[in-house]
């Protein structure tokens, strides 16, 4: 169930009907290369209940974008530029960066 | 330490003499050149995407790092972002050194480590169509 937005940013949580300020953290979301082309945006805002951690973005993105389940698994994860496992908790104002297999050089 | 991502041509002279002193007897460089091929198809020009902050600061890591493990090393590492023709320079590394071991060794180690852990992306562009170049075998990015 998509919640609704709160200015101007998406739900990203489903089957909670009353959002309530302190219960939830804002994040930016953003795409690279074949994400941005796969999502067709570089960047989102989300609204997720405190708590959230990398994973629960991931399923989030996984269930209400067409193919990004598909690319998930060759997706590595920055929070505030720094590399991490899905295990770790988001906060208020983080930004995730969805990172697909890197190719410079 | 010079550490810079840019979109214009990158001046591998400059690096070249930052990293020239009486004291290296071994200066290595390394240039990554945009090749008019991949699997046999003909590459017409390259587009590099960076997330600009994060690949600067993973290049300043990458080259934290050399000067701890080899610490007499200098080095310069620029990165080319934007669009790319065929033969120009997408990457050069300059490393200068004491001795020509330490010099390879960083400059290999420098240039395996952007390969695999910096948040760049290159798309290849041929005469009919494009494709964003992914490794064959994937490792998420821990660090």
């Amino acid at each position: 169930m998509l919640v609704g937005s709160l200015d101007g940013y998406t739900t990203a949580c489903a089957g909670w009907a009353v959002i309530i300020s302190s219960a939830v953290i804002r994040i930016r979301v953003l795409f690279f290369a074949s994400l941005a082309d796969l999502t067709g945006t570089r960047q989102m805002h989300i609204v997720m209940p405190s708590g959230s951690k990398v994973a629960d973005a991931i399923t989030y993105f996984e269930r209400d974008t067409p193919g990004f389940a598909a690319y998930s698994s060759h997706v590595s994860f920055a929070v505030n530029e720094a590399f991490v496992t899905q295990d770790v908790m988001l906060a208020d104002g983080d930004e995730l960066a969805m990172i697909p297999p890197v190719s410079g050089g | 330490m010079i550490v810079e991502l840019v979109r214009d041509t990158i001046d591998a002279g400059r690096l070249i003499g930052f990293v020239t002193k009486p004291s290296n007897g071994g200066v290595c460089t390394f240039h990554g050149v945009v090749r008019n091929n991949a699997d046999g198809r003909r590459v017409e020009k390259l587009v590099y995407e960076a997330y600009e902050s994060m690949a600067l600061a993973q290049m300043k890591a990458i080259v934290d790092a050399v000067l701890v493990r080899w610490e007499s090393c200098d080095v310069a590492l620029v990165h080319r972002a934007g669009e790319l023709q065929i033969g120009e320079a997408s990457i050069v590394i300059a490393v200068g050194a004491p001795h020509r071991a330490e010099a390879f060794a960083a400059c290999r180690y420098i240039i395996e480590r952007v390969k695999t852990t910096v948040p760049i992306w290159k798309k290849e562009f041929f005469d009919d169509g494009s494709v964003w170049v992914e490794p064959a075998e994937f490792q998420p990015i821990v660090e």
